[in-house]
């Protein structure tokens, strides 16, 4: 453990990230009511909550790739001003391709299945507009190798990689344009305990040394603990409780949380 | 005054095979074509007196196109005698009166499938070429109300991605023909299935270019002096056909795009595949009085 402490970036800084009152209905069902976070540069944010409580809708909200029905959300990035929502296909593309990496708790949904690794990773880079080939290949080689990917496997396709290697492959590709924000939806799911916990150690390590924001979902209270600086409680597409994580895992408020925090325990 | 001086004499077809709705229909759609260099613009393709898949598109082009003045080339594979040219062509001419020729130098529209011919074409010529497939984007998008969206965004990352994918698995680019290209800077079009050879003829052309695929019902043009660029990464060059170095068993001509023809022993012979120029050379040879006029390539460089 190191012991240096950091200035104390919830006073200082501006938050990097502000959603406000998002609400999202899926014909009856309220997938998000009146959600609103907001995530400090270099934070880390979790979010837990049981199944279907609507954690996967909001960060493809923060992704941009549904729009909420009210609510707004912006970004504090030079060039990037208002609400994000109202921004049209063409500028939501270049603004996830270039700012935002997502990590899919379904490898399908993030990778193209047949292509290669190292092809998943280049696409990011050939949508920033970059057209050297030998780049391309340096710069995925790069991203895989932070993701800790095994490099000799660089070109095999992710639908012949194990759970965890296509995880990897996601997650480089998510950080390839070293972006400003880092979603992450259950990046450990599906994956046995030890692989688990080494994709862990690299987001950790990741954290640390590139100081990314990152809002990372998970059930899994473990995650949240080891990656978190602070939680978000959500249930039936409501916030029921948000804090520094400590506080939340040590001093529950809402009977849900208390509920969650002992069937870990 | 009568009745049957102010009508025309009955005819059994309109000039030209279609009808005036036919024609301005794809008029408009060949002006927006050229406004927007490499869209592709949808149209109401109209049946003609061939299957689809055997150029209707580039056959309906050319009937609204064509005067009775117009000089008429037709071309397959590079081909002017082959039962398809021939009989586009035959059909052309019975249908507007118009004069048809072999000699790229004399035409004023020439309808090709799968090339371009070897002799500089002019800005009073039309190119009109035969598309099976006008969408580049298919073969990552097979969704064509996507595709259409990722055409407005200039969204080709995909199309760059296939490149790499080529790349990193076979150390080359493998698309031959078809090769996608950049038109205006900013439209991927698909230059149809012409060789890798015929896409720099493209580039800043004096001529017109018309591509229609008539089953697909879309055109899309090549204006004048507009840029077309094929796509490839800045340190992985653009190759052609390794034909430059070949010579035409028959005429002599070298340094231009061969038909490969197999012989029994295993080797094989080449023929140049602008029969036209095949011809001419033939002919200039025996000392006959023929005009070969300036060509793209020039000793198997393009110039
Ligand atoms: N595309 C959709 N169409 C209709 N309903 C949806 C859609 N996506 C999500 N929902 C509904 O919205 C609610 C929230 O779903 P969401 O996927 O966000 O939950 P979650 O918290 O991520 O759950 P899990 O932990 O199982 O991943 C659920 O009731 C779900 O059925
Ligand atoms: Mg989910």
């Amino acid at each position: 453990m190191t012991a240096v402490m950091d200035a104390p970036r919830l006073v200082t800084a501006r938050p990097l990230l502000t959603a406000q009152g998002l609400s999202l209905n899926y014909g009856d069902v309220p997938a998000l009511r009146d959600v609103s976070a907001t995530v400090y540069p270099g934070e880390v944010l979790g979010i837990v909550g049981e199944s279907g409580s609507g954690k996967s809708t909001f960060l493809r909200c923060l992704n941009l790739e549904e729009t909420p029905d009210r609510g707004s959300y912006t970004l504090d990035l030079p060039d990037v001003q208002g609400n994000l929502f109202d921004l049209d296909r063409f500028a939501r593309r270049m603004l996830c391709a270039t700012r935002i990496g997502i990590v899919y708790q379904n490898p399908h949904l993030g990778l193209l299945m047949r292509h290669s690794s190292s092809g998943n990773v280049a696409e990011r880079l050939l949508i920033a507009g970059e057209r050297r080939f030998g780049v391309l290949r340096h710069k995925a080689r790069g991203a895989l190798d932070a993701s800790e990917f095994p490099l000799a496997r660089m070109d095999a396709p992710p639908e012949e990689l194990s759970g965890g290697m296509q995880q990897r492959v996601q997650l480089a590709k998510a950080i390839a344009l070293e972006p400003a924000l880092l979603l992450l939806d259950e990046p450990t799911t599906g994956l046995d305990v030890s692989v688990q916990a080494l994709v862990l150690d690299t987001l950790k390590r990741l954290q640390q040394d590139r100081r990314i924001t990152m809002v990372i979902v998970s059930h899994d209270l473990g995650v949240i603990r080891t990656l978190a600086d602070r939680v978000m409680v959500m249930r039936r597409g409501e916030v029921v409780e948000a804090g520094l994580a400590d506080q939340v895992f040590q001093d529950p408020q809402h009977a849900y949380t208390q509920q969650l925090v002992h069937a870990k325990l | 005054m009568t009745l049957q001086s102010l009508t025309k004499d009955w005819e059994p077809m309109a000039y030209g095979f279609l009808d005036g709705s036919a024609k301005r229909e794809i008029r408009r759609k060949m002006l927006k074509a050229i406004s927007v260099p490499g869209c592709q613009m949808p149209y109401a393709s109209r049946e003609v007196p061939m299957a689809r898949g055997w150029g209707t598109g580039g056959l309906q082009v050319s009937c609204t196109l064509v005067t009775p003045r117009t000089r008429i080339k037709v071309i397959d594979q590079g081909a002017d005698d082959s039962v398809n040219a021939a009989s586009i062509r035959k059909f052309l001419a019975s249908v507007s009166g118009a004069p048809v020729t072999t000699d790229t130098l004399q035409a004023d529209l020439i309808q090709s499938r799968h090339r371009i011919p070897e002799e500089r074409l002019r800005e009073d010529q039309v190119l009109v070429l035969q598309v099976p497939n006008p969408e580049p984007l298919r073969s990552v998008q097979p969704n064509m109300s996507i595709a259409r969206q990722m055409h407005a965004d200039a969204d080709y990352g995909r199309m760059w991605l296939q490149l790499y994918e080529q790349i990193v698995r076979s150390g080359r680019v493998m698309q031959g023909a078809s090769y996608p290209s950049l038109v205006n800077g900013r439209h991927v079009m698909t230059p149809s299935p012409i060789p890798r050879w015929d896409v720099p003829k493209l580039h800043m052309a004096r001529h017109l270019t018309l591509l229609s695929a008539g089953r697909e019902k879309r055109l899309h043009a090549v204006p004048p002096f507009t840029r077309v660029e094929p796509l490839v990464f800045d340190d992985v060059p653009y190759r052609v056909e390794d034909h430059a170095g070949l010579t035409c068993h028959r005429s002599g001509a070298r340094g231009f795009f061969m038909n490969e023809i197999p012989q029994a022993d295993g080797t094989s012979l080449h023929e140049v595949s602008d029969s036209d120029l095949g011809v001419k050379t033939i002919r200039a040879a025996e000392g006959e009085d023929t005009r070969i006029g300036a060509t793209w390539y020039v000793d198997g460089e393009m110039s």
